[in-house]
């Protein structure tokens, strides 16, 4: 257990990468929040969903797309399954007990995990990203240029959603169905799609989320499976209705896991998913409502 | 009450007969696939006893499986201080270690419901795994523990796969009848009081703090037990012998049994062992679909058909095999409950 000397350029070096992993976290996080605050589902899918769709990313930059045209046609195809999926397996169980609604959701996790390694085969593969490896100088620590688009594209994600559900009629007419699905109906919202449009957006941002992922991990059937758990333990952290809340979250899990896996000898590498696993444990049952949720209420 | 009574004991006849008789009939290998089976029978067992009745989700309870697993190979293959425990002997203790490990559990679930306590065993079933990677010379790290094998104790003349056949399913038929037990008395009566309205259980007098422990803790033995089966019909533990994955066939194989029945879970552990390990015959069979042409030998369909067994079960029968027995039987049955 011999920890190196300390040096302030490798502090910072493990702080960017610290906020590398967050950002990656923070991603799926939003996924899992947006179908929280729309539908108050926990999507154990929300990690096969977005290997799924990155892998169809991965197929048609392999017929020769460039990254940036296979974006949007992702994107659009993980719209339409996100609602595709809503419409056809959530919706029948909607009204029923949360257990049943999270079996269902772990039904598609196993499903679409099943599905992805039977059409493209359970091998590791490259995914090139759209950003370059190569590294550059940030006030004298190396960064690469693909962390910081990694973070870039999650804070434009975030500031895209805040705008959204904030001064959009649909955004709105999201988080309304969402706190009162009875009182929405009698103004006119139309409930069951825009639980279905939660879904899509979710989808939506999964897909981005795998798309960032992919290229600094490699692409294979379950490399979101660990991730999941991060990625739940910062939407935790942040508050699981809280889009803001995912991504500080992500990022503030993101940087302890790393600082602590480098300067905690005992941690080391093996230990960070418990490490993640206590910190959702701790935040539950001392905040259970998170650093940016709002707290619940229940009337009895 | 009286009749359940008569009813319950009458099946359970039958079914002891059943399995006492089944190993003249099939062949060695078969005896080592349906001891198997009864191993996921009894997790099983104690996943209804915690989600089915006391209404709390587990997505961890491969990982408490992997305690009483990892409990067995220490206390068989090193023992406490050099003293070396027969495999039988060390069942009861990893089935007691798991509990304790799900009492430990069962405290923050207190304060936890619904969702959260999914992602809480979730995060367990994922993190675990770990831990023998962690505390290597301990656990064995990847490449695991190797045990003794299992034969037949005093001499008896079977062969080793019948011994764990009947091991396995004896244990599982006084675990069955304590289940059955346990749901039918006052304990019982609470624990479905606390997954019906935690509120009006409470203001009934009935102690949630204990309850809702109480059933991860039980439910937990359980999972040790069959761990400790499964270590040692397979005289092997290392994080692969219970992936993350085998918490989720458990809850696959809850769904199909039926949440509240504990005979319909049968079908539910044979289903998990089932499509785990003759997922060829499965692509087979769906091969003689039109449109449909898999490869047997790819690895994901074992995953793919459980997904899809679990949304149409869920879906379509939320009751399960026992549900749809009942209602098969519920004519017939009904007019015995029916009290004058």
């Amino acid at each position: 257990m011999v920890v190196a000397a300390f040096t302030w350029t490798e502090f910072a070096q493990q702080l960017a990468a610290g906020i590398r992993e967050g950002a990656i976290y923070a991603g799926l996080a939003l996924a899992i929040v947006i179908i929280y605050r729309s539908t108050r589902v926990i999507n154990f899918a929300q990690g096969e969903m977005a290997t799924f769709t990155t892998f169809i990313a991965w197929s048609l930059m392999n017929h020769g797309l460039s990254f940036w045209t296979a974006f949007p046609i992702v994107l659009a195809i993980a719209f339409t399954g996100g609602v595709a999926i809503e419409r056809i397996v959530i919706r029948p169980v909607e009204d029923a007990p949360v257990l049943t609604i999270v079996i269902v959701t772990l039904g598609l996790a196993l499903l679409l995990n099943g599905l992805t390694s039977v059409i493209w085969g359970g091998a590791n593969r490259q995914f090139h990203g759209p950003f370059s490896t190569r590294t550059i100088d940030v006030a004298g620590v190396p960064v690469s240029v693909q962390d910081i688009g990694i973070v870039l594209v999650s804070i434009g994600l975030v500031a895209v959603l805040a705008l959204f559900f904030r001064f959009t009629k649909v955004g709105l007419a999201l988080r309304a169905a969402a706190v009162n699905p009875d009182s929405s109906r009698l103004v006119g919202i139309r409930v069951g799609w825009t639980f279905a449009l939660g879904w899509g957006i979710a989808a939506v941002l999964g897909a981005v989320a795998g798309m960032m992922i992919a290229p600094v991990v490699f692409l294979d059937p379950n490399m979101m499976q660990t991730i999941l758990l991060y990625a739940f333990a910062a939407a935790v952290l942040g508050g699981l209705d809280s889009p803001l809340g995912a991504v500080v979250g992500g990022i503030l899990l993101g940087v302890t896991i790393t600082l602590l896996g480098r300067y905690v000898g005992f941690l080391g590498s093996t230990l960070k998913l418990p490490a993640a696993l206590m910190l959702i444990l701790i935040v539950l049952l001392v905040r259970p409502s998170g650093l940016f949720g709002r707290v619940a209420v229940r009337r009895v | 009450m009286r009749s359940r009574l008569w009813i319950g004991l009458a099946g359970f006849a039958v079914l002891a007969l059943v399995i006492a008789a089944l190993p003249r009939f099939i062949s060695d290998f078969r005896a080592r696939e349906l001891a198997i089976v009864g191993m996921y029978f009894i997790a099983l067992l104690g996943l209804s006893v915690l989600t089915g009745y006391s209404g709390q989700i587990s997505l961890g309870h491969g990982a408490f499986m992997a305690i009483g697993g990892y409990t067995t190979a220490v206390l068989s293959v090193d023992g406490i201080y050099g003293h070396q425990i027969r495999d039988l002997w060390t069942i009861p203790i990893a089935g007691m270690v798991a509990g304790v490990a799900g009492l430990l559990v069962g405290l923050p679930a207190l304060r936890l419901s619904g969702l959260y306590l999914a992602l809480i065993t979730f995060g367990i079933a994922v993190s675990l795994p770990q831990l023998p990677k962690k505390f290597d010379q301990f656990l064995g790290g990847t490449t695991g523990k190797i045990l003794n094998l299992a034969k037949p104790p005093f001499g008896l003349a079977t062969t080793a796969n019948n011994w764990i056949y009947y091991l396995t399913w004896g244990i599982a038929l006084v675990l069955l009848v304590a289940a059955w037990l346990l749901v039918g008395s006052k304990a019982g009566r609470a624990l479905k009081a606390v997954r019906d309205s935690e509120v009006a259980a409470t203001s009934s007098g009935v102690s949630l703090a204990t309850y809702k422990t109480l059933a991860f803790g039980i439910s937990a033995f359980y999972a040790g037990i069959a761990g400790s089966l499964y270590a040692i019909a397979n005289a092997y533990v290392n994080p692969d012998v219970f992936p993350i994955i085998l918490s989720v066939y458990l809850v696959v194989g809850l769904a199909v049994g039926g949440l509240e029945s504990l005979v319909g879970l049968i079908a539910g552990a044979g289903l998990i062992y089932f499509l785990q390990n003759h997922a060829d015959s499965v692509a087979g069979w769906i091969n003689h679909l039109p449109v449909f042409n898999l490869d047997p030998k790819q690895p994901g369909i074992p995953s793919m058909i459980f997904g899809v067994v679990l949304i149409v079960v869920m879906l379509l029968v939320p009751t399960g095999v026992g549900g749809l027995v009942r209602r098969a039987f519920g004519p017939l049955t009904s007019r015995l409950y029916t009290r004058s």
